[in-house]
């Protein structure tokens, strides 16, 4: 790394990128093949493996077993005899819970198309928001960033480095000011200049921190004055490094501002996000995109198809 | 949604209650349940494996306590054993006898690296300890301004970079600037990295390499999932680290990956992360963190009920004798064995919150209660029963039998003479236990 000049190299990048997969792939697939390609009856076995592979990708316990009951019966009423047979009724049950809410976000609409981002503490808002912008700034969008982190220290400079990457504008005001305050000229600079996108920042919380679930609960409101209807879309980043709890962030930040929908980052380590199963088979929501890197480009649609194939390889 | 472990397990105790010896199936019922509040809690998988096995092993067989259902011992097993893996006490970073002290951050993205490099800032500088930081994260945007801003709200130097791109370089310039700046503690925050990205890790080696630091700190977020034994693991078979830090612990995350993370790499978890703000950094007790990963305070609060219980009822046959005036140096014999048993007074009074303070200062001499028993266990069984026919040879035999001057017997006879009439007293009133008798105002103050 020491010869590799900061992180400009994306050479450097996709190796990097690709050997962390592969080493994911074998660590996931490991043990699993011996079920799936050898002649074992359809038993036991395959579903303790089965419940493993699921609770190792932090499923959790009630929706793995919810997942298996389903199997199981289907098993013991003679339904399925082949391991491979389950295997892929299986993937399918679960490419189902995560497809049935998936719609796509169209911004045609609304001008400007207000997004408020929020989530935990270091779940990759931010940089999320790089990312976005610079998608959509190259689908020839029209997007305006809003520095609304003005508590953690530099996260203003650390979007406006996002921004003036991709070459994209970023209201902010000082360190200190008041969210709603930035939201508020963020959203009327966006319909003076006629913004296709706005896209707010805000600094990570807690769920369970009621004071500032309720600054969120605010600056809704206030977006909301200045365009009715707006913000459009209240994502909600989660990473998928974390365990169970992301399943009480779901709830809590959805109770309190009607979350619209998920971005999962951190899918380019070995975690591999499972509680999506709970979170939208329970809230019913859209997950948009995931993140699978640090750079620009590391942004991907979620694709259901993709992401159960990475959690039962094979 | 989630019946608690607590209501689980009940419905086990009810079948369970009433048997002396736990058996099998009743241990592994009982830990089936405990595997899925593991679970619950994000422990690793393969972690949890082991320890049910151990506290299988520890527990089938095993009498119940008197004062005990099945059940609720399981809880105690559980609970005891994860306390124990977990470490029993909290253990802070080593100063080096030659400074700098070299700390060295390490951890995934967005663990909380940066923020808790502020913390431990603001706690050496209290400690009056000067420190500086050194900034080698040169990837994330604004990573560096972020520990500078750190650096100028707590009044700490922070290193100056400049153009110089490389971490390892970065690291090993600072070492000279900590040498010229006479720093005490030298603290590298680096890039946040995922395990599996061999060119960071390699990176890390080398700062490792370059600086050799004290104390390799391992940043991880209390609300990790599954993955939390294999990420340490790899951090620490690639590294080497020295200690951890659980940070955003100030939420509802149960926190399993403390217990995943110190079972794979055996390395103590130092302190936690308890908001955002730089004084929210606290010594990590296993204790406190074992009741919220089982998910069952109100069960362990049940144990101690249970235990409580089995107190009140000797209590209460105390009381009786009291009041029938027959408590003799027998009894009082048993009481202080039984306060013995529960650890030094020492220990007792730490374990009472707020009282521990006070106890340091106190020296409290537990030689005390060795002494008085001692002399009790001199005594012939009746003279115990009846304490009034102890003459003067009698004593002068005692004393010479417990090692004590005939001196202390008289004292002890006539604190003991004391104590009776005051516990008769009390007993008339209706409120007395053993607690007044040995901490409250009168006697005992006298006695020890
Ligand atoms: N490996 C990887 N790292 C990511 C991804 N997304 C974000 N990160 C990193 O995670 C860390 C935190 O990201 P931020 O975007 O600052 O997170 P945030 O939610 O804005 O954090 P706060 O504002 O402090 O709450 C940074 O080091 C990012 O580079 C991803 O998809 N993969
Ligand atoms: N609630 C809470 N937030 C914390 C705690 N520790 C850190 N944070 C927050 O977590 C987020 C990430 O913290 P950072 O210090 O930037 O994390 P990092 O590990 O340096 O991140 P990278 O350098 O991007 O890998 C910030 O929003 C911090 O304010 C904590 O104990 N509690
Ligand atoms: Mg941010
Ligand atoms: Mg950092």
């Amino acid at each position: 790394m020491a010869d590799e000049s900061a992180a400009e190299n994306d050479s450097g990048v996709f190796a990097r990128l690709k050997s962390g997969l592969a080493k994911t792939r074998s660590n996931l697939a490991g043990g699993f093949d011996n079920i799936v390609h050898g002649r074992a009856k359809v038993g036991p076995e395959l579903l303790e493996e089965l419940e493993e592979t699921l609770l190792i990708a932090d499923v959790g316990m009630q929706t793995t077993s919810f997942i298996l009951e389903d199997l199981k019966r289907e098993v013991s009423q003679n339904r399925i005899r082949e391991n491979k047979e389950v295997l892929e009724q299986l993937k399918q049950r679960m490419v189902h819970v995560l497809s049935q809410n998936q719609k796509p976000l169209s911004f045609s609409e609304h001008q400007p198309f207000v997004i408020l981002v929020v989530g935990v503490n270091g779940s990759g808002k931010t940089t999320t928001i790089g990312k976005l912008a610079r998608h959509w700034k190259q689908q020839g969008k029209k997007v305006l960033l809003a520095a609304g982190d003005t508590f953690r220290a530099a996260a203003i400079d650390q979007l406006q480095v996002w921004a003036e990457r991709s070459n994209i504008p970023c209201i902010s005001q000082k360190s200190g000011a008041d969210l709603s305050a930035v939201a508020y000229d963020a959203v009327q600079a966006g319909m003076a200049r006629e913004m296709d996108l706005v896209i707010i920042d805000t600094a990570g919380r807690l769920q369970t921190n009621t004071n500032l679930m309720e600054e969120l609960k605010k600056v809704k409101r206030v977006i909301g004055k200045v365009l009715p209807g707006a913000p459009h879309e209240t994502l909600l980043v989660l990473d998928a490094t974390i365990g169970q709890n992301s399943i009480s962030q779901a709830r809590l930040f959805n109770e309190a501002l009607e979350v619209d929908g998920l971005v999962m980052t951190k899918l380019d380590g070995t975690a591999k996000g499972g509680v999506l199963f709970n979170i939208t088979g329970d809230l019913k929501l859209p997950v948009r995109f995931v993140g699978v890197g640090e750079k620009p480009e590391d942004l991907q649609e979620f694709i259901p198809e993709n992401f159960v194939e990475a959690l039962i390889p094979g | 949604m989630f019946d608690n472990l607590s209501d689980r397990l009940e419905a086990i105790y009810k079948k369970l209650k009433g048997r002396g010896v736990l058996k099998e199936p009743d241990v592994d019922e009982a830990l089936r349940e405990i595997r899925v509040a593991l679970i619950e809690a994000d422990v690793s998988l393969p972690v949890i494996k082991d320890f049910i096995a151990e506290v299988r092993v520890q527990a089938v067989g095993q009498e119940v306590l008197k004062s005990l259902t099945p059940g609720h011992q399981m809880v105690k097993i559980v609970n005891d054993h994860l306390t124990h893996l977990l470490g029993e006490e909290f253990v802070d970073i080593q100063i080096a006898s030659k400074p700098p002290t070299i700390i060295l951050m390490a951890g995934l993205q967005g663990s909380g690296k940066t923020t808790t490099v502020g913390k431990l800032a603001k706690r050496f500088k209290e400690k009056g300890k000067n420190c500086l930081l050194v900034p080698a994260d040169v990837y994330r945007p604004a990573a560096i301004e972020q520990l500078h801003v750190l650096g100028r709200e707590l009044g700490v130097a922070v290193y100056d970079a400049g153009e110089e791109k490389d971490p390892v370089a970065i690291c090993k310039k600072s070492l000279d600037e900590a040498v010229n700046k006479m720093s005490q503690v030298v603290i590298i925050d680096t890039a946040g990295r995922q395990q599996v990205d061999d060119a960071l890790m390699e990176e890390l080696k080398q700062i490792k390499e370059t600086v050799q630091p004290h104390e390799v700190l391992f940043v991880a977020d209390a609300m990790m999932g599954q993955q939390s034994a294999d990420i340490a693991k790899t951090f620490n078979d690639a590294v080497g680290i020295d200690g951890v830090i659980l940070t955003k612990m100030d939420g509802d995350a149960r926190g399993g990956a403390a217990f995943s993370i110190k079972r794979v790499t055996g390395k103590p978890i130092r302190f936690i992360g308890m908001g955002e703000k730089l004084d929210a950094l606290e010594p990590f007790h296993p204790d406190r963190i074992v009741s919220r990963i089982l998910g069952m305070g109100d069960v362990m609060s049940l144990v101690e009920k249970a235990e409580e219980n089995f107190e009140q009822e000797e209590q209460e046959k105390l009381q009786k004798k009291i009041r029938a005036n027959a408590f003799t140096l027998e009894d009082f014999r048993g009481q202080l064995k039984q306060v013995q048993k529960m650890g030094s007074m020492e220990q007792l009074l730490s374990m009472i919150p707020g009282a521990g303070k006070l106890a340091k200062g106190l020296k409290i001499d537990d030689r005390a209660f060795v002494q008085v028993e001692a002399i009790i266990s001199s005594m012939t069984q009746r003279e115990r029963e009846k304490h009034n026919i102890i003459n003067a040879s009698r004593k002068r035999r005692i004393a010479q039998g417990s090692g004590t001057r005939v001196n202390d017997v008289n004292k002890l006879l006539k604190q003991f003479a004391q104590m009776q009439k005051m516990m008769k007293k009390a007993a008339r009133g209706g409120g007395m236990n053993f607690g007044s008798l040995m901490g409250g105002r009168g006697m005992p103050g006298r006695f020890f």
